[in-house]
């Protein structure tokens, strides 16, 4: 009996505090709605699961506990019932399936439209590279990297020049506006994740990956690290502001541009 | 299913063994220590599994009072937080379950239930154990060199686990390699044993249809284990000599701390496959052992057979192969290519059927059963709790998109702890009941295993469940501090507190369990040699505890499945697997 209880319990437990629990995820403010969609959609599904198999159980326990002079049925097995239950767990498996599919599609799928930046992380912080006039990224490799060229921009390539570098400062992105963001590390594995983006995505040494979202909503959002990356892992904060286009472009017009932030370095080997 | 089996009996050819004089021990030293003994080495390996063990659960003690009460313990820095988290993994995972499962249940159970004397290679047996006890020491000696043993996480993903901004990179990752190579050799001179001996070591009748779940799980995790770990192995050698010697298997070119790294050309990525490539499937070599053992608690406290016996069986060995097909789900948000999340995030939802049938054929089992609620029973009913919740939360992570945000947070953490953390402890638990009076001829104290069973089911499930939530809401995982995040609430912090408090209890509550260990050795109730009326033939040994040889001068046979339990007509509610059938009249 108290077994029974305590079963049952369990599930009206976990159901009451995801209902009136205080912790849930934070307002999205990207494109992915879709992701939370499929998340509500698995929760309902598995939730329903979970009651029924603990409810079940609970009953069980509670009707054919052991009594003085009761004795189990005898019953190997009913091929029609295991056919039926596998039948309806495989429906129910294509139901968060399909659609957990169908958003990846769009996930992996950047629009023509994005526009580039790019992330870059080091122990433990956080940089950005944008785009100059010309619309593209010079190369890069770590083998540049240097005091003055932080990034590993590689000076010969004349894409770079223009290219904006924001350091140890938030990076701004512009309302909806499709981003595409291209992820590097100069030294370990490192993951730019954005809660209220819902996105994120690992940044491997000597390659590059991308992830792509829309921002939808005007603030300030924080940037965490989620991939350990030694000691400093839980400290690789930055931020994110999601302004206006007009902001925006201010804002573009009042960074410095890799052959800006290495000019000084040549005046002074002038001298 | 109670078919006579005669025929069978005379198409089988198993090779007898006499129980020859020549191998029994001589000494106390060749019997109790450098023992070639199954059940001896049984002990062992569990004595040492467990003690390893509780330092990881003292490790758990010590993260949680730092997420609890951040900056209450002055020791506790980032560095050692990443190493206590580090070691508490890596022995939860390896030296704690895989160990007891394999090298505890597995050399206990395997040659009893299958009617054999012993496992088919005893001598590579006892050295097995004796290479995992080094293997162990060797793990323990990290913490006592320079610089401590590594905080790379479990995954101990390159480039940051062999270098300086990690702690422990001086020795700890060093050892923690060798300690994985040691391992993995003395688990495959066990686990050669336990597949040969399941293969060729039954008695007479014994078919492979017949054999319990138990020695199916075990089986299955084994051929699992054997398949898997050289991945594993092939890994830890590479980064050890790129730790050593400066290959660049897994090492770019990389700027560390503003200086260039003699290392290039290396694919951090191909570590990630390696390791996973093995480490999926060491979720099922933990979690198959225990499907085994709970379907042989619930069918014999239930005293009903197993519902769906043969389907049980394919789903174990379908989980198995498709276990080797779905490791990339641990790398959807690595940057590997994005049109491999479409096959993975398939062939992992599709493992959720038959394990899913599994489930139902527990519960299944239960219906109209005469259920006893003793304390392996109460355990197997908290591990199917458990399981299904981690199992269903398993469906958001695999499910490639939804993974997107939830992976690397605590989320995942809830998850697996839950479906392979506290599932398969729970698993050991009721096993350990359920088995002792065999091992020691004593029964542990049933209220000390129902006060440690209460509190340790429900803290376990009050400190990992809202934990999912704290995940959903974005905190990352192996996260030394939380810090200030601007979309957690405050009120997180009384959680955490909360949690902590609870863990605190659970892990007392594990004392309890040890001195009842200890405590029923002398003072247990004489359990006789089948206290819970079971069919399989480990309970049906002339003495108990089984001598070595196990069975006297004739071995048993078997002449049923293991689940006749009340079959209409019998007198009892059991008919052990080496009774014969009644012979029909006319
Ligand atoms: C009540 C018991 C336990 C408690 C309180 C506990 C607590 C923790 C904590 C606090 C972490 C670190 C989370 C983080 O910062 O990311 C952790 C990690 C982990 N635990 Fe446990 N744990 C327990 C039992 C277990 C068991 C039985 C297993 C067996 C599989 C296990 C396996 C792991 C693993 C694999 C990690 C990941 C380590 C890593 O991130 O490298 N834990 N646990
Ligand atoms: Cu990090
Ligand atoms: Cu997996």
């Amino acid at each position: 009996m108290r077994t029974a209880v305590a079963l049952a319990l369990i599930v009206l437990g976990s159901v009451v505090f995801h209902l009136l629990s205080p912790w849930w995820w934070t307002p999205i403010a990207s494109n992915w709605a879709y992701i939370d969609d499929t998340i509500l959609i698995t929760f309902w599904i598995t939730g329903v699961v979970f009651a029924a198999v603990v409810l079940f159980m609970a009953y069980c326990v509670f009707r054919f506990r052991h009594r003085e002079g009761s004795r189990a049925a005898y019953q190997p097995e009913s091929t029609r019932l295991e056919w039926w239950l596998s039948i309806g767990t495989g429906i129910g498996v294509a139901a968060m399936l399909a659609p957990g599919l169908v958003v990846w599609h769009q996930f992996v799928t950047v629009p023509d439209d994005a526009v580039t930046v790019e992330v870059v992380g080091q122990q433990w912080q956080w940089s950005y590279r944008l785009p100059g006039a010309d619309g593209r990224l010079g190369a890069s490799h770590v083998a540049y990297v240097s005091p003055d060229n932080p990034l590993g921009i590689d000076p010969k390539d004349p894409h770079g020049q223009d290219d904006v570098i924001v350091q140890g400062e938030p990076l701004h992105l512009e309302l909806g506006k499709p981003v595409k963001i291209l992820l590097r590390s100069l030294d370990v594995v490192h993951d730019f994740y954005v809660p209220e983006f819902r996105a994120k995505m690992d940044m491997i040494p000597g390659t590059v990956t991308y992830y792509w979202f829309t921002p939808t909503r005007v603030g300030t959002f924080e940037v965490l690290c989620a991939e350990l990356c030694g000691t400093g892992h839980s400290h690789m904060r930055g931020s994110v502001v999601v302004e206006l286009e007009s902001e925006h472009r201010t804002w573009l017009l009042q960074q410095k541009s890799f052959a800006q932030l290495r000019a000084p370095v040549r005046a002074d080997a002038g001298n | 299913m109670t078919d006579d089996t005669s025929n069978v009996i005379q198409s089988l050819s198993v090779a007898e063994v006499a129980d020859v004089e020549l191998y029994h021990p001589k000494s106390w030293i060749t019997k109790y220590v450098f023992s070639q003994d199954a059940k001896i080495i049984a002990i062992q390996y569990s004595i040492t599994a467990l003690s390893i063990g509780l330092v990881a659960l003292v490790m758990s003690w010590l993260m949680r009072l730092q997420l609890g009460f951040p900056g209450l313990l002055s020791f506790i820095d980032a560095d050692s937080y990443y190493q206590f988290m580090t070691m508490h993994g890596m022995i939860m995972v390896i030296y704690l379950l895989t160990a007891l499962f394999l090298g505890g249940f597995g050399n206990y159970l395997i040659p009893l239930m299958l009617g054999a004397r012993d496992m088919v290679f005893p001598y590579v047996n006892m050295l097995s154990y004796w290479v995992y006890l080094l293997a162990v020491l060797v793990l323990v000696a990290s913490f006592f060199v320079p610089g401590g043993p590594t905080g790379a996480g479990w995954t101990l993903y390159p480039p940051q686990a062999i270098l300086a901004t990690t702690p422990g990179k001086q020795w700890g990752i060093i050892v923690m390699l060798v300690s994985l190579m040691l391992f993995i050799v003395g688990f495959t001179m066990g686990g050669l044993n336990y597949v040969v001996t399941v293969l060729q070591g039954r008695t007479r009748g014994m078919t492979l249809l017949r054999m319990p779940l138990t020695v199916w799980g075990i089986f299955t995790a084994t051929v699992l284990a054997l398949l898997a770990f050289p991945a594993l192995f092939v890994g830890s050698v590479m980064m050890l000599l790129d730790r050593v010697i400066g290959t660049s298997f897994f090492m770019p070119a990389i700027v560390s701390m503003g200086e260039q790294l003699p290392y290039g050309g290396g694919s951090p990525i191909l570590f990630q496959h390696l390791f996973w490539f093995f480490g999926h499937p060491e979720v099922y070599i933990v979690a198959l052992p225990a499907f085994g053992i709970i379907s042989d608690l619930i069918s014999t406290h239930a005293r009903k057979n197993i519902f769906g016996y043969r389907m049980m069986v394919w789903a174990l060995v379908a989980i198995g192969a498709l276990s080797f097909l779905v490791w990339a789900h641990h790398m959807y948000v690595s940057g590997m290519h994005p049109a491999f999340g479409y096959f993975f995030a398939t062939t992992t939802l599709i493992i959720a059927i038959p394990t899913a049938i599994k489930v139902y054929n527990w519960v299944l089992t239960l219906w109209r059963g005469d259920i006893h609620l003793t304390v392996p029973m109460l355990y197997a009913l908290a591990f199917i709790v458990t399981f299904v919740n981690g199992g269903l939360t398993g469906l958001f992570l695999g499910n490639v998109v939804v993974d997107v945000p939830l992976s690397d947070t605590m989320f995942v953490v809830a998850h697996f702890h839950m479906v392979m953390g506290i599932a398969p402890i729970f698993a050991i638990f009721g096993g350990i009941y359920h088995w002792y009076p065999k091992v020691t001829g004593r029964l542990l104290s049933d209220t000390l295993g129902k006060l440690h069973f209460w509190v340790t089911f429900l803290g376990a499930y009050a400190i990992f469940f809202p934990l999912h939530y704290v995940g959903l809401m974005g905190v990352p995982r192996r996260y030394y501090e939380m810090g200030e995040m601007a979309f957690v609430p405050p009120s997180t912090a009384t959680l955490n507190a909360f949690i902590t408090v609870v863990a605190l209890i659970v892990g007392a509550a594990q004392l309890v369990f040890v001195f009842n260990l200890v405590r029923s050795l002398r003072r247990g109730r004489p359990a006789g040699g089948n206290p819970w009326g079971a069919t399989t033939l480990e309970w049906q040994t002339p003495q108990t505890p089984p001598g070595h040889g196990n069975w006297g001068k004739t071995l048993p046979v078997a002449y049923r499945w293991a689940y006749d339990y009340s079959v209409p007509g019998a007198a009892q509610d059991f008919l052990p697997q080496n009774q014969p059938p009644v012979p029909r009249t006319a």
